[in-house]
């Protein structure tokens, strides 16, 4: 077990979910309750990462964060060193490739929330602020949670992206997705074997807590 | 002295709903707006509590201008003092009974903020079921939580919209009782919004009748639904016997007023506002027309008799509904008591002969355009 490679793999999906989720919740409430010019246009941007081959996304974060590319030029110039290549950058790329994932639950939530609830909300006297966190963010829970989940459990999951843009330091950049494909190149299958099965039960356990939670969720709320 | 209008209501505007509203709602009193589904009844609701804002309009509530366009006045839903109960009730299915009336609760302090939600479930004779979540309560023990979470506002005005549809007959009755009498004790106005004719002749005090987004007649429902003010107001409060006909002549010593429907002369009461000659609507309630029974002859027969036959007989339960043809297009619908319509061997193809009772005779004017 590549105890370095996991607590990379840890560390990159809790920053993820910590940085994406409140941006999800924002973005996706926006999505459900908003009507606008771009709006769908905005949907398949969002959606692009499930589809995209992995290695598409990888490139073009490549270029776009590369010394070549205005900004990774600004990132050098404040932070003394390149984006590809290290864990910032792998943490930027998964905030990306994970969009999706963060917004689509959330946003679903949001919209099975009746319109009469929200505005029952404002007719007791509740104004925005209020309406949100003591009436918006409780129904939604249960897809912020799955959204929080999913992210975790992608970004451990993700491998391409995370080769294109990062490579394969060791304690930097090498995730356990990453250290698997490392192992079985190096003909060590006891070693891939183990941290295989380790990311099957942490994916396994994660999406069974969601379907649990949600469940759990649906169950207590509707008519 | 009369009470001050506590609510006026004024609105307008083009599209995409139309509308051309004015009503006004007096403290204690419950003011019905009735009218078909897609009518706007709900628009007017939800431009009162703000969730909707017409192009034009001015709301007063108790001295407090809510909305004036003129004047860019617009208070949010949350600063107009409503009460609202909302169709399917809309009770925030994380929080228990309880919860759900302490959020309307915000200006109390935590301890009497409880006290005061425990009250009002009292006075709903909702005790004791505080502390379950709406999907463990009954219909009409959702709906009671929903009118207690509206009350806890202490609101200049209460809106309910078609509150009672969700819940069984039974219920309803119930419900509707417990309304008047907290009205009673309470003494807010109230403005309902429905489209269930007989609930609405049962609990208003003023009938509104809404069509089209345009208020048609504003009364008492006695007035209302005697004298409508024209044949659309007739036809939407649910009479069949709409009709055209003319003004022959006024006899003012019997105060009657003579008009000749489709071959027949009628008496009606004496209505000198209608030129001879003049084209009138009328309409007459189905119970306003009296069978001759074979059984049992009268001296009431020679009141507006007009002889025909059976083309319908529709046995509904204790009444029985008729369709009678009566020589031209028109069909005059009656109802008798079904134990009648069996004991004269009323049946279809049958000839019959009815009086059309004079006072019920309501002259109305033409609507032009």
């Amino acid at each position: 077990m590549d105890w370095q490679a996991l607590n990379v793999s840890l560390l990159l999906a809790g920053l993820t979910a910590l940085i994406l989720t409140p941006v999800g919740v924002f973005i996706a409430r926006k999505l459900a309750w908003s009507r606008f010019a771009g709006r769908n246009f905005i949907q398949a941007l969002i959606a692009l990462p499930l589809i995209l081959p992995p290695t598409v996304l990888g490139f073009y974060l490549m270029i776009s964060l590369g010394e070549l590319s205005p900004l990774g030029r600004f990132y050098q110039g404040i932070a003394g060193e390149s984006l590809v290549f290290s864990f910032e950058g792998i943490l930027l790329a998964s905030i990306i490739f994970n969009i999706p994932f963060a917004v689509q639950p959330v946003q679903r939530s949001f919209e099975s929330i009746p319109i009469n609830e929200r505005e029952a909300a404002r007719s007791t006297g509740l104004s925005g602020r209020p309406t949100i966190w003591r009436i918006e963010l409780p129904l939604a829970w249960p897809g912020i949670v799955s959204a929080g989940i999913l992210t975790i459990a992608h970004t451990l999951g993700e491998f391409g992206v995370v080769l294109m843009v990062g490579g394969n330091l060791a304690g930097e950049t090498r995730t356990v997705a990453i250290a698997i494909y490392d192992r079985v190149q190096a003909f060590d299958n006891t070693g891939a074997a183990t941290m295989s099965a380790a990311l099957l039960m942490i994916s396994l356990l994660s999406i069974t807590l969601i379907y649990f939670l949600t469940d759990r969720a649906g169950h207590h709320e509707r008519r | 002295m009369k009470d001050a209008e506590s609510i006026q209501v004024r609105l307008q505007q083009d599209g995409p709903i139309p509308l051309d509203v004015s009503l006004s709602c007096n403290t204690g009193e419950i003011l019905v707006i009735l009218g078909p589904s897609g009518s706007g009844k709900t628009t007017i609701l939800r431009a009162v509590s703000g969730l909707y804002t017409p192009a034009s309009g001015n709301i007063r509530c108790h001295e407090e201008q809510w909305l004036d366009t003129a004047a860019g006045v617009n208070l949010p839903v949350q600063q107009r003092r409503i009460g609202m109960v909302f169709q399917h009730y809309a009770l925030f299915p994380h929080k228990t009974a309880l919860q759900n009336i302490m959020i309307a609760l915000q200006r109390y302090t935590p301890g009497s903020k409880r006290v005061t939600a425990e009250k009002l479930l009292r006075t709903m004779n909702m005790e004791g079921l505080g502390e379950r979540y709406p999907h463990q309560l009954s219909g009409g023990q959702q709906q009671r939580v929903a009118l207690a979470r509206a009350l806890a506002r202490d609101p200049g005005v209460l809106l309910l919209d078609e509150p009672f549809s969700a819940v069984d007959q039974q219920t309803r009755r119930k419900l509707v009782r417990e309304l008047v009498t907290l009205r009673q004790q309470f003494r807010w106005p109230v403005i309902h919004v429905t489209h269930d004719l007989n609930e609405a002749r049962r609990i208003a005090d003023r009938l509104c009748v809404i069509h089209r987004g345009k208020t048609l007649q504003s009364d008492t429902p006695d007035q209302v639904m005697n004298h409508p003010d024209n044949a659309e107001v007739a036809s939407l409060i649910g009479h069949y016997n709409i009709f055209s006909a003319r003004v022959v002549e006024h006899d003012q010593d019997a105060g009657t007023s003579r008009i000749e429907w489709n071959g027949h002369t009628l008496d009606a009461p004496h209505r000198p506002e209608f030129e001879p000659e003049e084209e009138t609507d009328w309409v007459i309630p189905a119970d306003s027309i009296i069978l001759h029974r074979r059984d049992r002859p009268s001296r009431g027969e020679r009141e507006n008799p007009i002889a025909g036959h059976i083309e319908e007989l529709v046995p509904l339960g204790e009444n029985t509904s008729i369709a009678m043809a009566t020589g031209r297009e028109q069909s005059l619908y009656l109802t008798v008591p079904t134990h009648v319509a069996r004991r004269n061997k009323l049946s279809q193809g049958g000839d019959i002969t009815v009086s059309l009772l004079s006072e019920s005779i309501h002259l109305m004017k033409k609507i032009r355009g």
